[in-house]
């Protein structure tokens, strides 16, 4: 297992390296460049000898080849590299928002998993009656609900419901607080970011729970073990959920490693300052380095992610092993 | 006896109501509170107002500093006035107006408790005029005049031009002028675009990178009795809908840089009188560039034709009402006293009174020209209000005279590229200033070689000359008379381009925010030193 793990880790690096380079060459195909953004957004004058400092500056004018070999060796070296927006570090910039997105990515994840896998294993044991069609309905209604909209459908219910209620407006609080600075504030804060998202999320799941399971309970084995006389119970749990388990898994790595840098719009909407919505800024301002560190980051984050999955296959399918 | 009992009534309210209004406007500031406000951006690219050029900055770093002189924070609607900030009374200019001598406050003390003398305005001038190798100050085309800034002694700063012009006061007032302490700028010119530390009335309590930044009161404010408010916080939030919802579920009291008119009637609809709104023409606009290099936009016919096809008196109403546009004007802020009047308007091409006049005058020009079906791109930027909003009302209006217009909206990069590089057509561009200052904002309709940002990329000796003839007059008469002259050559004459409707500043705050007034650009009035809280 020791091996496969170092094996998948050293594989990872020619993903990167194609990541990396895709992003440097797309980034560069984007006409103008984040000095001129700088410089002109606001409509005013621009100061053409202050555009071409910046661009001198920041080694816009280097030639490419040179300009993406610098790249790839910072990022051997470690060194990520400055905003060419900011001009903070990288590292920097991501460290403030990373906690933000990792937060509502939990919270969303475990809102999908306690919702997903009792309802989706109930929707396939009743299958066809009122109960797996309510289920069913919520599913189809969480896929098909964007969760930007679902997230701003609940923050002007919260603040109709309050007004009518109590005759003032209420929502939550738009100036996050970490958990560990302020838990209640926090909480009310991601609360419902994390129920929009946890929702859609729980949705595709739960349709995933429910086929697999429906698959599995058909298997020949179920039969053997009911043949056998055991208990529903431990044939259910033990035999039927923890095989159906192996695609709904997959899916959920693949989720929560999307949801790092995915969030653009919910993150927006609910003015929550994450990975997603910095990914929009830098692209919008044509920061190379912060929309490369970005990428580089979330295919990091869905490398890790997958070989996570793999490695738990193989504690959910003894048949699975790794050498 | 019913109309005369309906006449009392109504008295009597009005009565009431003028009793109701008269303590409000007489009310003494309160002191105390937090202001929370929402900055519409993300976050600033840096905190020095002498590089940046984003409101973003000015809408979070102002209330750290102080400025030289600055529009009247109590009328910031005037486009005329201005009022000493640092320095002591307003200078008449000596020399035949090439000289202005500021006297600089003796009771003015940074954040650091160290004294600030006309050492550090002078610095802080001489660093945005004239910035050393190393350092960027993006304004320094508003100072063109400036031949030098000296400092004779520490109360004295002397501002030696190399003409006497009506552009000097209004850019010595812009709003990113921070005087900064000379002491760290010698030490390091790059220190204040990481850190905040000046004379204004408030202090930095802290800043959470693209979150919010707050101040809290600074109790040696040499203005006396400033600031009233403890302290504020200002919260970034790009997303409209955020901001809108924070300022109805009261997380927010307002944004400064203005809503559109859905938001205000959503908000007053749903808010009711817990909100009041003010609102002013704003000095900003779009401005529909031609391609002079790419036929058939060499052809004046065609360019007129474009101008004339487009109804900028019934357009302006309909449009104010789903966009943050309304008011009609020329290349000068209606506002100003150089501004053409409506009359005057009416004169050139593309403000004609009589449309259908000017519809069959741009079929002609057309059929003259060749161009009878003409098809071309207009460029436009991903922005909603209010590009997206007038670009789609000119292709409509091209249409009427049977001009198919396909329009490419682009992100604010590609946008700026396509100007830069020549690539468009036509496109929707902007002129957004903060001072109202028609001398240099008019500057954008100069050839290319003069002003680098005038894309049309069209020779116009002519403009230039009528140009400089206004910008060294300082008789009022006879620089109006210039400014016509110019404005008809640009606009009537050329063609050039066509000034669609000014932008429209809509602010709505809660009601329990006072004191603050509206001025024509959301860069001024932002030190927030006379809002107070009235609850």
């Amino acid at each position: 297992m020791y091996r496969y793990v170092v094996t998948r880790l050293l594989l990872a690096i020619p993903t990167l390296v194609g990541a990396a380079a895709l992003v440097f060459i797309l980034m560069r195909l984007i006409p103008g460049d984040v000095c001129v953004i700088r410089m002109g957004s606001g409509g005013a004058h621009v100061n053409e000898a202050a555009v071409e400092a910046c661009r001198m500056k920041l080694g816009l004018h280097d030639p490419l080849p040179l300009q993406f070999g610098r790249f790839l060796w910072n990022y051997f070296t470690f060194d990520f590299g400055t905003s060419m927006w900011s001009g903070n570090p990288v590292v920097v910039e991501i460290g403030k928002r990373l906690p933000v997105s990792l937060q509502i990515a939990v919270m969303a994840t475990l809102i999908a998993i306690l919702l997903a896998i009792p309802l989706g294993t109930i929707s396939a044991l009743k299958e066809n009656t009122w109960l797996d069609h309510i289920v069913r309905v919520l599913a189809i209604a969480g896929i098909a609900t964007p969760s930007f909209w679902l997230g701003i459908m609940s923050l002007v219910l919260v603040l109709d419901v309050t007004y009518y209620t109590t005759g003032k407006a209420w929502m939550p609080p738009i100036d996050y607080v970490s958990f560990w600075s302020d838990p209640l504030r926090n909480l009310s804060i991601v609360a419902l970011p994390a129920i929009t998202v946890g929702y859609r999320y729980s949705a595709v799941t739960m349709r995933l729970t429910r086929s697999a399971m429906l698959e599995v309970l058909r298997e020949d084995y179920i039969r053997t073990a009911r043949a056998k006389g055991l208990i529903e119970k431990i044939i259910i749990n033990r035999h039927a959920l923890k095989n159906a388990l192996l695609p709904v898994v997959t899916l959920i790595g693949i989720e929560f490693a999307f949801l790092i840098g995915g969030l653009v719009v919910t993150e927006q909407v609910f003015n929550l300052n994450g990975i997603g919505r910095l990914f929009v800024q830098a692209v919008q301002n044509q920061d190379n380095v912060l929309t490369q560190a970005l990428v580089m980051l979330v295919v990091a984050i869905f490398v890790i992610t997958n070989l996570v999955v793999d490695v738990l296959y193989a504690w959910l399918d003894p048949r699975i092993r790794y050498s | 006896m019913k109309p005369k009992t309906g006449l009392w009534a109504a008295a009597g309210l009005a009565m009431m109501a003028m009793l109701a209004v008269a303590p409000a406007s007489a009310q003494a500031p309160k002191r105390g509170g937090t202001l929370v406000y929402m900055i519409p951006a993300d976050a600033p690219p840096s905190f020095d107002g002498h590089r940046e050029t984003t409101f973003a900055t000015v809408h979070a770093t102002a209330p750290f500093y102080s400025v030289l002189i600055r529009v009247p924070p109590d009328n910031p609607a005037s486009t005329t006035e201005f009022v000493c900030d640092l320095c002591v009374e307003m200078p008449k200019p000596t020399d035949g107006g090439k000289t202005y001598t500021f006297k600089i406050r003796t009771d003015v003390k940074f954040h650091d408790g160290s004294k600030l003398t006309a050492k550090d305005v002078g610095d802080s001038w001489n660093r945005i005029v004239f910035p050393p190798a190393g350092t960027t100050s993006a304004r320094v085309s508003y100072y063109e005049m400036v031949e030098k800034i000296e400092v004779p002694d520490d109360e004295t700063v002397v501002f030696r031009l190399k003409y006497g012009t009506t552009a000097f006061l209004p850019a010595l007032a812009d709003p990113f002028t921070y005087i900064y302490k000379k002491e760290i700028l010698d030490k390091d010119p790059h220190w204040y675009e990481k850190n905040i530390m000046g004379s204004g009335p408030f202090k930095f309590a802290s800043y959470d990178v693209g979150q919010s930044i707050k101040g809290v009161r600074n109790p040696d404010y040499y203005h006396k009795g400033q600031p009233y408010l403890d302290g504020f916080e200002a919260i970034f939030a790009d997303k409209q809908s955020v901001r809108v919802e924070a300022v109805r579920g009261d997380r927010a009291a307002m944004e400064f840089r203005g809503l559109p008119p859905s938001a205000r009637d959503q908000l007053v609809k749903e808010a009711g009188s817990a909100v009041v709104v003010q609102d002013s023409d704003w000095n900003c606009g779009n401005i529909v560039t031609f391609n002079h290099k790419r036929k058939p936009f060499d052809d004046v016919r065609v360019r007129r034709a474009l101008q004339l096809a487009v109804d900028q008196w019934h357009g302006a109403p309909a449009l104010s009402k789903i966009a943050n546009v309304r008011t009609v004007g020329g290349i000068v802020f209606p506002g100003s006293p150089l501004a053409a009047t409506k009359a005057e308007l009416e004169q050139m091409a593309g403000y004609w009174p009589d449309i259908e006049k000017a519809r069959a005058e741009a079929r002609r020009l057309l059929k003259e020209a060749g161009q009878e079906n003409l098809k071309f791109e207009l460029t436009n930027r991903n922005v909603d209000q209010p590009y997206k909003f007038v670009g789609t009302w000119l292709i409509g209006e091209w249409k009427k005279i049977g001009v198919n217009v396909e329009q490419k909206v682009v992100p604010t990069g590609p946008w700026f590229q396509a100007m830069r590089g020549g690539t468009f057509d036509v496109v929707v561009d902007a002129n957004c200033q903060s001072v109202v200052n028609p001398v240099l904002d008019t500057g954008k309709f100069l050839p290319k070689k003069v002003y680098p940002e005038s894309y049309g990329d069209y020779d116009d000796p002519k403009s230039v000359e009528l140009y400089e003839k206004m910008t060294h007059e300082t008789d009022p008469k006879l620089q109006r008379a210039a400014m016509r002259a110019y404005e008809i050559h640009t606009l009537d004459t050329m063609a050039h381009g066509i000034v669609t409707p000014y932008w429209y500043r809509i602010i709505v705050a809660r009601s329990y925010v006072k004191g603050w007034k509206i001025s024509p650009s959301h860069y001024l009035n932002q030190d927030l030193a006379n809002i107070w809280l009235d609850k």
